[in-house]
Formats: C-alpha cells, structure tokens, sequence
C-alpha cells in the first residue's frame, strides 16, 4: 500500500450507494440451493424457529422438559458448555501462529478464527433461549447490578470480550472484502493485542465453565465432581479445540475445494499431522490429572456400579483410546487414524461435558431429566444456523483461498461497474 | 510462600483490582445476628396452619388442609408454594417436618447470582428483586437445598422461594408461619438466641432430642434452626452438605481471575517476543492496486 492512497473515509463516503449495492449483490446466493444439507437444514430451522416462538410466549415448560430439580438442560449443557469446548480452536491456533510464531498454520488461521467466533456468537448466544427472563440480560452488562462474586458473571463477560478480540483477529478478511484498505492496516495491526488479550480471556472463561459446576457439589456424582473442575475443563478445551479444527479443516478442505491451491492437500497433511502431536500431549496432561485425581480421592469403591462403568467408558473409551490413536498416527503419519482420533475425542468432551451438566447431576434424584424433541430441534437449528453463516462468508470473504486469487480485484472491478 | 499465603495474596490484589471485596459475612463480633427461625420437629403437630399463612401473606397457594390430604405424599416447596409440612414415618413415630429456605449465612444462591437480584439483606433474609434477575436459574443449580423455584409455565416467570416475610421482618415483624403456628414449634428470633433455646431443651430433655441442632454448621450455618427427636436422615435433611459456607468452593478460581488477567498478558506479550518477528509478509495480501 502507498502514500496516494485516498483516505478510507472519503474513499468510502463517496462510494456509499455503491457498497450498499455490492452488499446487497453479495447476499445473492452461491452454488445450488438443492443440497443435502440445505433439504435437512431449512425444515429442521423452520421448525425451530416456531418452537422459539412457542418458548417466548408460553414459559420454558412448553418446549423443555426442564423441572425444578434439572434447571440446566442440553441448551446450556451442550450448547453453552460443550459448544464453547469445542470452539476452543481459535485461542490455541492463534496461540501457537502469533504468539510462538508458528508459520505453518498460518492457512488455517482465518477459518478457525472465524469458526470460533461464530460459535461464540451462536452458541453462546443460545444463552438467550434459556434465560427465563432475557430482557434483564442487560442487568450484568451495563452495570447497574454487578454480580462480582459470581462465576457466571466472569464468564459471561469474559464470553463478550471475548468475541470481541476474535472480531477484531478477522476483521482484515472482512476488510479485504470489502477492499477498505487503510482500515485493514490499521485492523491488521490490532492482531498481536487482540490475540495476546484472547488467549488470556479463554484461559480464564474455559476453565470458568468448569467453576460454575464448583458449588454443585452435592448435586454431581463424585467420579465427576472435583475440585479442580476448573483446570479439567481449560486442560481438556486444548485437545476438545485442537480435534475440531482438524475435522473442520477437513471438511472444509472437501466442501470449499475449488478455493484451494494444487498443493493445499499436502500441506493440510502436515498441520494436521502438527496438531495430533499437540492433541496427544494434551490429552495425556488431562489423563494424567484425572487419574491423580481418581487415586487421591480414593474412588476405586465408586467403579464397580453402573456410573463407574459409565466413567470408565469416558475416561478409557473416549481419553486414553484417542490419546494412543493420535501418538500414533502423529508418529506414523497416519492422516486417516488421526481423524478417527479427533472424532472420538470430541465424543469424550461431549460425554464429560453432559456428565457434568445434565446425565450425573443430581444423579441420586428421581427426577430425570430426558430432553424434549423441541429442545434438540432448536439445538440442531443453532448449529445448522452457524454453518450456514459460515459457508456464507466462506463464499464471500478471503478465508480459505489464497490471498489474491479472488478477493480484492474482483471488488474493485465490481465497484468500479456498479458505479 | 505456600498454596494459602499465595491464594490469599492473589485475593488482597483481586479485591483491590475489581474494587469489590469479596465480602465474607465472617463472624466479626460486633456485627447483628441475623434473623432466624427455630424449628422444634417434636412440637409440630402437622396442622399446616402455616402453609395457609404463608399462602395468604405473600399471595401464593392457600392450601385446602382439611381436604388436599397432602401429608399422604412427601412434597418439596415449589413454585406456588414456598413452605411445605411433611410426614416422616421414624422410629418414633409420625413426625412433621416444615420445609423452606434456609436463610443461609453465606448463601450458595446469592454468590450464584450474576446480577445480585438474589442478595442476603442486613438483617439476614435472603431476598429475590425480578427487576434484576435474568432468570438463568443458576442460583437453583447452586443451592445446596434445592430451594429456589422457577415458573416454568409463565412467559414472564419469576424465581420462587420463601424471604423470610421480609415486608414483615424489615419493619419488627414476625413471619406468618412464626404467628399462625398454635404449638410454638416454631420461634423468630436472633440466631445466637435461637441457639441458646435449642440447647437449652436439648439440656433439659437430653432423652428427647438427638444431640445435634441442624443449621448451626451446614453449609456454614443457616438461619433456620432444627430440633429434632430422631436422626436427621430419618426425616428428610441432608446430612453430607459439610460445613464449608458453599461460595468458598468458588473463592480460589475467584480469586485468580485478576491475577490471570494481569499475568497472562505480559507472558504472552513476552513469548511473542522471545519467538522473533513472523515473516508474514503483510502487503503481499492486499491486492488490486
Ligand atoms: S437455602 Fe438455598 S435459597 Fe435459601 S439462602 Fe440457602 S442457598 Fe439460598
Ligand atoms: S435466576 Fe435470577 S436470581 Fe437466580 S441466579 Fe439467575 S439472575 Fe440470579
């Protein structure tokens, strides 16, 4: 870039009808709309959307099999709690690319930013659909009610913040997109402090989740009660994020192939093949602290009924079986076991993270709590939702291809003939 | 330095930082007793006449006691009524047993509440303001007695718990069920009175009761107080809540998000350093000049 470039403002001042029109030529749809996935998708977000409806005006009974005794259900428990798990991608990546300068995953850095910022967006935002009384949501935000003592409070605001530094991490894709030059410099600087504020916020409000279970001591089964539930969580959100991304990476990698580069298969070989390495010592930390756990509180007596089966399948099944498939496909460049490896771990966060939130809390109560269909329906419309938002931008914003392929010019040249 | 001399370090520098102490209601001398209530499970005669006091004090469910045959069956407070009686069948006998908030000295719920609407008063009823809460119901998921209640059937619902009469104790009253009750099974008063009662009877007529006051230690101590003939378990309570005031299982994670905050930054700030300049060539991404 050089000095005769005109400001941004005036730039974007006089070409404001013209950005308005682009915007709206953007939102025209890319490729079929007869998809697998779109016939799947629409029906079950239709119906969504008409359950939230029903939610909004007649209570939470309605649409959730919430009670008195399970007031958190799968919308926290998986949504919120396991949604954020797996969302943990964003703060190791741009740990491990600007932090330590990591180069060679330079390439997925843009998508799983965007990935993380979007399932923050959605999935915490979920959050919404479950409070009883959403119009206070403002209470703990603007300050005239500050709840300082309380876990949830952290987290909450740690969430917004948050979502704010990875906005501002991929702000230059949407910059580039839109062909604001200067303002992508300026945003492209942002990137260090935004990282370094990130990575701390999600030590703080990964772990936090894990504290918000800390005073349900009484209510959760003690094979998964702990604690030190708060470093679990932050130790597990590495491995449960790093899994992700490979699986996300590879999806896309199929899905969005005619953005790529000839040689961008070899090349996601060997980040993936980075990241098992990564995923292994992870999972073996988390391993290693659940088995110290496990032997100092003397559980051995809490195994031989049905929930130490159950722990058992986790911790074995969903833990160590993935912690020894990723040691070895990382060692054997095996991309294929690899991702076996990644979908089993996912699997075990799922299983730990409903163990603690919905399946062994208040195990020893007679009211179970199974969810209602409606309450998977508006789950699957979230996660549905933000992929559809995903590919949308993928289509649009320079995140997967490379710089220069498409992108800019083509902005110019359809500003320049729009005007 | 050890574990707690570092912990509570952490704490001083997060106190100071969030300009919020977390404020321990510790047991400093000089402070008022809180507000109690005394429960004497061997005087009950399970009339419920205080269900029907509470109902009509704080415009709730006014149970038809002749009728309902609600003893029949155990029951829990719920979301229309926020005291309940129930009968416990023990090796003494039929013994009844009321059933409300506890009025916790270091309240699970208040600590949960991420807008303060659930807040200990000075005077120690635990109240709830819906003008705060958000309804996230963390404060159900916190309490160690499963108290707090939420409409679940009202687009605009409300947590429902019992507040002490709190438009009653705040200006010298009494509570409803404290004046409806005909037998003095249960008594208001401070808690360091209350407890002076209790172990008086328990003095007078050791054969009577067990040798234990429930609510002097769970969960760090409660304002309702129990006394009881036979065993607690055998009537309902709870007896592995431990003594710990529960928002100390958070204090520690508390106490180092401060510390976090501050420390985790400059590290950062100085691997990035330590591993040289990327060799991210920022122009090169710009295009269509
Ligand atoms: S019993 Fe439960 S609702 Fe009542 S003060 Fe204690 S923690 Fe709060
Ligand atoms: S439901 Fe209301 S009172 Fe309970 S913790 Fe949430 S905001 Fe506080």
């Amino acid at each position: 870039m050089n000095n005769s470039d005109t400001s941004p403002m005036n730039k974007t001042g006089n070409k404001l009808p013209g950005l308005f029109s682009f915007l709206l030529s953007q939102l025209k749809p890319r490729g079929s709309m007869f998809t697998v996935f779109n016939m799947i998708s629409i029906p079950v977000m239709l119906a969504g959307v008409v359950i939230l409806y029903i939610r909004f005006t007649q209570g939470l009974g309605a649409t959730t099999n919430l009670s008195q005794a399970n007031p958190w259900g799968i919308w926290i428990g998986f949504d919120v709690v396991t949604g954020v798990a797996f969302a943990g991608g964003a703060y190791i990546v741009t740990f491990a690319v600007y932090i330590m300068k990591m180069d060679k995953f330079h390439p997925i850095v843009r998508a799983t930013v965007l990935n993380g910022f979007l399932a923050y967006m959605f999935y915490a935002g979920a959050l919404v659909f479950d409070l009883g009384r959403p119009w206070n949501v403002i209470n703990p935000i603007i300050g005239n009610s500050f709840g300082y003592n309380s876990v949830l409070f952290l987290v909450a605001w740690h969430f917004m913040l948050y979502m704010l530094a990875e906005l501002i991490e991929f702000s230059p894709a949407i910059m580039e997109w839109l062909g604001w030059k200067r303002a992508r410099r300026i945003a492209k600087g942002l990137t260090l402090a935004a990282v370094i504020f990130g990575v701390s916020l999600s030590t703080l409000h990964q772990s936090g989740l894990g504290a918000l279970f800390l005073m349900a001591k009484p209510k959760i089964h003690p094979l998964w009660y702990s604690e030190f539930l708060p470093v679990l969580f932050l130790v597990s959100s590495v491995f449960s994020g790093i899994s992700m991304v490979i699986l996300e990476s590879s999806i896309s990698h199929k899905v969005f192939k005619m953005q790529l580069g000839p040689d961008s298969h070899r090349k996601l070989d060997e980040i993936i093949i980075g990241l098992a390495r990564g995923a292994a010592l992870a999972l073996f930390v988390y391993y290693f602290f659940k088995a110290l756990i496990f032997v100092h509180d003397g559980q051995w007596a809490l195994i031989n009924d049905g929930w130490g089966l159950w722990y058992l399948l986790e911790i074995i099944g969903f833990v160590l079986v993935p912690m020894v498939l990723y040691a070895y496909g990382a060692r054997h460049r095996a991309v294929g076991i690899i991702k076996i490896a990644a979908g089993m771990s996912l699997v075990g966060i799922l299983l730990n993270r409903l163990n603690i939130s919905v399946i062994a809390f208040n195990w020893n109560v007679a009211d179970v709590y199974v969810p209602h269909w409606a309450e998977i329906v508006v789950t699957l419309t979230v996660v549905f939702a933000e992929i559809w938002l995903f590919r949308f931008i993928v289509h649009r914003m320079p995140v997967l291809r490379e710089p220069g392929k498409i992108g800019s010019p083509n902005r110019e040249r359809e500003l320049r003939s729009l005007n | 330095m050890d574990r707690r001399d570092f912990l509570k370090l952490s704490g001083a520098v997060g106190a100071t930082l969030m300009g919020a102490e977390a404020k321990a209601a510790q047991s400093d001398p000089d402070a008022p007793e809180f507000l109690g209530v005394l429960v004497d499970t061997t005087r009950c005669i399970g009339c419920r006449s205080c269900e029907v006091a509470c109902g009509t004090e704080n415009s709730m469910l006014v149970p038809d006691v002749a009728n309902d045959g609600a003893l029949d069956n155990l029951r829990t407070t719920d979301e229309k009524q926020w005291t309940v009686v129930n009968k416990f069948d023990t090796s003494k006998g039929d013994v009844f047993v009321k059933r409300q908030c506890m009025h916790c000295w270091q309240p699970a719920c208040t600590a949960a509440c991420l807008t303060n609407a659930m807040a200990k008063t000075e005077l120690g009823p635990v109240t709830w303001d819906g003008d705060k809460c958000m309804g996230c119901r963390f404060c159900m998921l916190s309490c160690p007695f499963d108290v707090p209640k939420f409409e679940y059937d009202s687009w605009n619902p409300k947590i429902q718990k019992c507040s002490l009469c709190h438009q009653r104790t705040s200006v010298g009253g009494t509570p409803a069920c404290v004046e409806a009750c005909p037998t003095d099974a249960i008594m208001f008063g401070n808690k360091r009175d209350l407890m002076e009662i209790a172990r008086t009877r328990i003095y007078n007529h050791p054969d009577d009761y067990v040798h234990k006051i429930y609510g002097e230690y769970e969960a760090g101590g409660t304002g309702w107080l129990y006394l009881s003939a036979v065993p607690f378990e055998e009537i309902g309570f709870r007896t592995d809540l431990g003594t710990t005031p529960y928002p100390e299982f958070t204090k520690d994670f508390l106490y180092s998000v401060p510390l976090v905050l501050l420390g985790a930054p400059a590290l950062l700030a100085g691997l990035s350093q330590m591993s040289g300049s990327s060799d991210e060539d920022d122009e090169s991404e710009v295009h269509g000049e």
